[in-house]
């Protein structure tokens, strides 16, 4: 029953930074129909920025802020200079655009940083609380990896409903021409809404570092596993980014727990391959279409 | 030119594939191990390079997970040769193609009912996860060590000293030259003007009766038989099978090739994996010559595969093959294009 427990806790923290991740993918996809396959290695770059900024000051929430600044950065960086300049032609050039920024960052980051296994600090700790003496499954880190998320989400909310950029962004995201017309700098919108999503694989990328370890290549099953979490919810909806986050950390944490970890990227393909088949519009998209 | 070229399509797809093996035979022959060694890669890239093409450039599907197929390919080579050490080489070839081929059944029924990002995430899926299943079944797949497997055999009559790159760059080669005949005849054939059908108006081609799904898997067969041929070859290239050698980066290569070379020409496999075979090598003296560490020298080809990536879609979305194409065209303006696809 314990190990239940654990699992179950863990499967919600994973999930919530699975979710974290797929909000990205989600929010990229909604405003520029493109599937930004170098998401991970974006996240990646970011922490290992956290990282060395993290030894070099003392300081872990000088390098968690650093990692989300460098995050928008990065994101705004990728739109302008190359998404920007491919997004009409044929929906293939993107995602092989973003692979090759994936290939890029994730041979580049060993040159700078060393190629080596890093271990990444946690926020806070990583051991149980204990009340009256009992183990509580669920530790100081979990917390705050749920808590931290679960902000981010609400603050993004917030902006996307109650702020005027927020109707920008979602204009320019839902009708380009018309937002245009009516005198929202769409490309602004764009580049606004990518440095976002990536902010928001940045946190991500600070979260999971601790339990994943940092290595070039360490984020590209959590890539696959935010990819099938968004997937799960639609492609389309943060909502079902979050759910879909949620449920795809806890059927991998039983996966992992009772069967074996090295299936757990097995096991996120067999579910994807099987949501696919049977809805593959996910289980929060509002209309379905397909462009033909 | 074209008097007693087009008369009939494979007599000449099979003349320029002797001309071909001709030139490569010279090439091979003449040149010293280390660079035979070299064109086997190029070969066993290309195969798995024209496979992906004619899937993605012919069919419109892209498949980040040929590297997982390739590694259905080479774990087939290796286990069965670890089985029964004895079987004839191109029948342990065979089989890898039919595993590979079996197993992309599998992928293109799934692959048929998706588009896009979701097709392309399925198999990133697989080509991730692949490894996974060798490293847990480490009793059967030799887990991180991998399998190694034997060189192919000499035959006797070359003579004792004859060196096994060699003879390992004459099969590469041949295997190349059948599997580009195959697939050239099978592009100009109904079956390739039903894949283009396809890529271009998947509802047009329904209607003009062409079963999509059908089409879209065997699109999928035709490739993974390729990337199993490829994946044979480079199970006995590396002399060992392993996941760390397999995983995603091989898929990465791959489509690196077809799209540096050029989407959708059979030509631009070849450029293409010429150019993620020499890569590296470039990179590596680049970097001896500026007395640059060992993580710069490991990690310089990935980080140029990847420039390439970006600035292939930003600057030449045509590749090699379609920059020569233009080049062609500028100098023979008069000569009008006998076939564009």
């Amino acid at each position: 029953m314990h190990q239940f427990l654990v699992l179950t806790t863990q499967g919600i923290t994973s999930g919530m930074v699975y979710a974290a991740l797929a909000l990205a993918l989600v929010l990229i996809w909604r405003s520029t129909r493109i599937v930004n396959f170098a998401q991970g290695a974006m996240a990646m770059f970011t922490t290992y920025i956290a990282l060395w900024v993290i030894q070099t000051s003392g300081s872990y929430w000088l390098g968690f802020v650093v990692a989300l600044a460098s995050g928008l950065v990065a994101g705004a960086v990728v739109e302008r200079l190359i998404i920007r300049r491919i997004a009409s032609g044929p929906p293939l050039n993107p995602v092989i655009a973003s692979l090759g920024i994936l290939l890029f960052l994730e041979a580049v980051v060993p040159m700078i940083f060393g190629g080596q296994i890093r271990g990444f600090p946690p926020a806070l700790s990583f051991f149980g609380f204990k009340v009256a003496g009992v183990d509580m499954p669920f530790s100081p880190f979990d917390l705050f990896t749920f808590a931290g998320v679960l902000a981010t989400m609400a603050l993004l909310y917030a902006l996307f409903r109650f702020t005027g950029l927020g109707l920008q962004l979602r204009a320019a995201a839902f009708a380009p021409e018309v937002a245009r017309l009516l005198g929202v700098r769409v490309g602004r919108m764009l580049t606004i809404g990518w440095a976002l999503a990536s902010m928001v694989g940045a946190l991500a990328g600070v979260l999971v570092a601790p339990v994943t370890l940092l290595a070039p290549n360490s984020f590209d099953s959590v890539l696959v596993f935010a990819f099938t979490a968004a997937v799960l919810g639609g492609l389309d909806s943060p909502l079902g980014a979050l759910i879909g986050g949620l449920s795809l950390g806890l059927a991998l944490s039983y996966i992992g727990g009772y069967m074996s970890s090295d299936l757990e990227t097995v096991g996120a393909l067999l579910i994807l391959i099987v949501l696919l088949m049977v809805r593959p519009q996910g289980f929060f998209a509002g209309t379905s279409h397909r462009r033909v | 030119m074209s008097r007693f070229t087009s008369s009939s399509t494979i007599l000449r797809h099979l003349g320029w594939a002797v001309v071909a093996a001709l030139a490569a035979g010279v090439v091979i022959l003449f040149v010293d191990p280390y660079p035979d060694y070299q064109l086997a890669e190029v070969a066993l890239f290309g195969i798995a390079a024209a496979g992906l093409t004619v899937l993605t450039g012919f069919n419109g599907q892209l498949s980040l997970g040929h590297g997982a197929l390739m590694a259905i390919g080479a774990y087939t080579t290796a286990l069965l040769l670890r089985q029964s050490p004895t079987v004839a080489v191109p029948l342990v070839m065979l089989a890898s193609v039919a595993a590979a081929g079996l197993a992309s059944v599998v992928v293109g029924a799934a692959a048929a009912r998706l588009r896009g990002p979701y097709l392309a995430g399925a198999t990133l899926a697989l080509a991730v996860g692949l490894p996974g299943v060798a490293i847990r079944f480490s009793k059967v797949f030799g887990g991180d060590q991998g399998i190694s497997v034997p060189p192919i055999e000499t035959p006797s009559f070359l003579g004792a000293d004859f060196p096994p790159e060699r003879w390992l760059a004459l099969v590469s080669m041949v295997a190349l030259l059948l599997a580009f005949v195959f697939l050239a005849n099978l592009t100009r054939s109904r079956f390739g003007r039903d894949f283009r059908a396809v890529r271009d108006d998947e509802i047009a081609a329904a209607l003009a009766g062409i079963r999509v799904a059908g089409n879209q898997v065997s699109a999928f067969v035709v490739s993974g038989c390729c990337a199993g041929l490829a994946g044979s070859l480079l199970a006995f290239w590396a002399g060992l099978t392993a996941p760390s050698g397999l995983g995603l980066p091989l898929s990465l290569q791959v489509l690196a090739a077809v799209v540096i070379g050029g989407l959708g020409s059979l030509a631009g496999a070849v450029w293409g994996a010429v150019a993620v075979v020499y890569l590296p090598q470039l990179s590596s003296s680049l970097t001896e010559a500026l007395h640059l560490p060992g993580v710069v020298k490991d990690n310089l080809p990935l980080a140029l595969y990847g420039a390439a990536f970006v600035v292939t879609m930003l600057a030449f979305p045509q590749g090699i093959q379609g920059g020569l194409r233009l080049l062609y065209r500028k100098l023979w303006i008069a000569i009008p294009s006998r076939r564009d696809i």
